[in-house]
């Protein structure tokens, strides 16, 4: 299908990089302003601590609602919630999000908001989550282990399997495909939690494998002819893939976006992330990685002469 | 390949295919073996039948030895297991977590902060006689081990508990047995109660204590011949759990409704259903023939996938039905990669046996290389990862594994067949 297009990824490189530097810029400031205290991101409670309850109220949730309830989680807390939002299929839910509450105070919480809201005799919260601020502690350490350990074993497996530069080429694509998924967490707010970490590896371990293919095909290619100039294969080599990279694309994203569609509040934050990982991997695989392996050559190239 | 030998391949595999969906749906009795069906089979977490999750960290104080903190722990098991028991969440199960924390998952909880409170509260233990007079609580016992071993001069060995007393817990002890072995009738029991509900009723001989009561350091509870190992460490923990050297604090609650979890599980399935087959389309429509071959191999991947979670009891939560769905849309790539190859050479001019060949062996590496780096990804969530997503750390691993296998094998024999039945229009190919 795309044996005969003649567009150079190399040649228009900068345009690549210039989208590329929007889509991560934003998650690159989010992660520099953490060890200043200041988080852009929405950590959920599995990483600070905090409770987060989810009520049906059976009316429409408008912005006197949220505020209302808000107020009454003021006054039996005596603290302002983190956050009041709307939820459900319907929008007659909200999710309240403050920091940590024993059981009883929870209950008590509750209790003040079906009284407001009549809310039939026996409910309860549809979904109502705890973490206390030293297990948040356990879970982010937990999380951050696992990222170190998966990230050091994936560079380790690429320095093997890669020469030098392409390895480096590999990791630029893969660093990018996690920054655009954080950048978009900022923008979408979505809560940071462990499915982030869980996502984030899959990404890693799944967008590699896209970049493999395009550089096994260069190296193909090379062996093929190997007096043609290095930019000229990749692009070649980047086309000959195409049909591969967009077609693994599309079947990947068919069973997650439906996930995004169908699936209730706590898988849809799973999805997402996914389903951004995976477009960003396709994209830096095919627009980034061969450019960048050409450039990191070329550099080389010059110092040597 | 002749015609009648791509006939027997293509009847193995449908007939397989058949197998695994109906010991998927409806279970399989292999005789020495049976293999029950997904719904069966495959436990659901928390999140996909509501319930509650609550994790309890003990405070323990500084100075305490690790080895009483131990036994407390093993004491405030038992207690919490007693509770449940008293409260009716037969279904509930309690483990340990790390040195200091228990994890009590209850599933169809009605009221999850009720739980939270009722089962954390420090236990009242007590001895009482059949009136109902409390003789001794919790603190008048320094320790209640369980023992094996002969107690009398039998030489006969039991399993029983040692009670250890205080100083003051002696001399209650001493008139409770004193006065319940002058019981006229046959209450000549004490009972031990955990929370107001009786634990065990251990008999005072009559005979051997009516004078003077037992007056010793330390008493023998026998539980009769039925005692087992796990009954009597069993009574020695709830004895032990009205004087735990810590309290329980509720560090984690993760609670979902019965609704919530049921729509969780249907919408899933569902998207996954749906996956499935517009994957199937997309495979169909743009490789034909051997998107075919694929989609064969793809529902035959799916099916045993739910027979080896059921047969394994694989704990599945909602991230792990993810984790099923997302390697569905994963395992079509190693047949991308191999048709993209098998279409280029086709298009060289190569025959079509050579260029499935040619297909198979040059992708093979890549195909690996792909999978290898997903395996890392999901061996360290399974070991670092927490709570519910471990079970997509789990599910991705058997999937990313599985797939390799059934979706490289399967399709190179159904391809195979497919040269046999002479099907050479390169058309059929995609191309």
């Amino acid at each position: 299908m795309f044996q005969n297009c003649k567009f150079s990824f190399t040649k228009h490189f900068k345009i690549f990089a210039v989208i590329s530097l929007l889509l991560v810029i934003v998650g690159i400031i989010g992660l520099v302003c953490i060890p200043f205290g200041v988080y852009l991101f929405n950590f959920d409670i599995d990483f600070l601590g905090g409770t987060t309850m989810q009520f049906e109220l059976y009316t429409d949730v408008n912005a006197d609602v949220t505020a209302n309830v808000e107020s009454i989680v003021k006054d039996v807390t005596g603290a302002a919630p983190s956050s009041v939002i709307k939820a459900g299929d319907s929008g007659t839910q909200v999710v309240i999000k403050t920091l940590e509450l024993d059981s009883e105070t929870r209950d008590q919480v509750f209790q003040a908001v079906a009284e407001a809201y009549n809310l039939p005799e026996g409910d309860q919260p549809i979904k109502s989550d705890y973490v206390s601020a030293s297990v948040g502690a356990d879970l982010r350490n937990s999380a951050i282990i696992a990222s170190a350990v998966a990230a050091a074993l994936i560079l380790l497996y690429i320095t093997i399997r890669f020469e030098f530069r392409s390895g480096v080429a590999a990791v630029i694509a893969l660093v990018h495909d996690l920054l655009v998924m954080l950048s978009m967490y900022i923008i979408f707010q979505i809560p940071f939690n462990m499915n982030f970490i869980a996502a984030a590896l899959t990404i890693l371990g799944y967008s590699i494998n896209a970049t493999i293919v395009v550089f096994d095909r260069i190296r193909e290619n090379r062996k093929l002819a190997p007096k043609e100039e290095f930019a000229a294969v990749v692009d070649r080599s980047i086309w000959q893939t195409m049909n591969r990279s967009i077609n693994t694309t599309v079947t990947t994203l068919l069973a997650i976006v439906l996930l995004l569609v169908f699936g209730v509040s706590s898988i849809r934050n799973f999805a997402l992330p996914l389903t951004i990982g995976i477009v960003a991997g396709c994209y830096s695989s095919v627009c980034l990685s061969g450019s960048i392996w050409t450039k990191l050559r070329g550099k080389e190239h010059k110092q040597h002469a | 390949m002749k015609k009648g030998k791509s006939i027997f391949s293509l009847v193995v595999i449908l007939l397989l295919i058949a197998l695994f969906i109906t010991a998927a749906l409806n279970g399989l009795n292999l005789g020495f073996y049976q293999v029950e069906a997904a719904k069966d089979g495959i436990p659901l977490g928390l999140d996909l039948v509501g319930g509650s999750e609550i994790t309890y960290e003990a405070q323990i104080p500084d100075g305490t030895s690790a080895e009483d903190a131990e036994n407390g722990i093993h004491s405030a098991v038992a207690m919490l297991r007693q509770r449940l028991d008293m409260l009716g969440y037969t279904e509930a199960s309690v483990m340990t977590s790390g040195s200091d924390q228990i994890v009590v998952q209850i599933p169809n909880v009605d009221d999850p902060e009720e739980a939270v409170q009722q089962l954390g509260t420090t236990a009242v233990v007590e001895f009482r006689d059949a009136d109902g007079t409390v003789w001794l609580s919790g603190s008048d016992i320094k320790a209640a081990t369980y023992q094996y071993g002969p107690i009398d001069n039998s030489g006969i060995s039991t399993h029983h508990v040692v009670l250890e007393f205080s100083t003051e817990g002696r001399e209650k002890f001493k008139e409770a047995t004193k006065a319940v072995a002058n019981r006229s009738g046959d209450d000549n029991y004490l009972e031990i109660v955990m929370d107001g509900e009786v634990v065990s009723t251990p008999y005072v001989d009559k005979q051997e204590f009516a004078a003077s009561g037992i007056t010793s350091d330390t008493a023998v509870i026998t539980l009769g011949n039925n005692a087992t190992a796990e009954s009597a460490s069993y009574l020695a923990n709830i004895i032990s759990a009205g004087q735990l050297p810590f309290t329980l604090d509720c560090v984690k609650l993760q609670a979902v409704g019965a609704t919530l979890g049921e729509r969780s599980l249907e919408s899933s399935l569902m998207a996954g259903l749906i996956g499935l087959i517009l994957i199937i389309l997309f495979m169909c429509i743009v490789y034909r023939m051997m998107g075919v071959v694929s989609s064969i191999a793809l529902v035959m991947y799916t099916a045993l996938f739910c027979v080896i979670l059921s047969i394994g009891h694989i704990n599945l939560s909602l991230p792990g039905i993810a984790g099923i769905i997302l390697t569905i849309g994963m395992a079509v790539d190693a047949n991308v990669i191999i048709y993209e190859r098998i279409k280029e050479e086709l298009r060289a001019g190569k025959t079509l046996r050579s260029a499935i060949d040619t297909g198979y062996k040059n992708a093979l590496t890549a195909i690996i290389d792909a999978n290898i780096t997903t395996i890392i990804a999901a061996v360290v969530l399974w070991w670092r990862g927490t709570g519910t997503i471990i079970s997509f750390a789990q599910t991705l691993l058997i999937g990313v594994i599985l797939s390799m296998i059934v979706m490289l094998i399967v399709t190179r024999i159904l391809l195979k067949a497919a040269v046999g039945f002479n099907i050479r229009s390169p058309k059929a190919y995609g191309v």
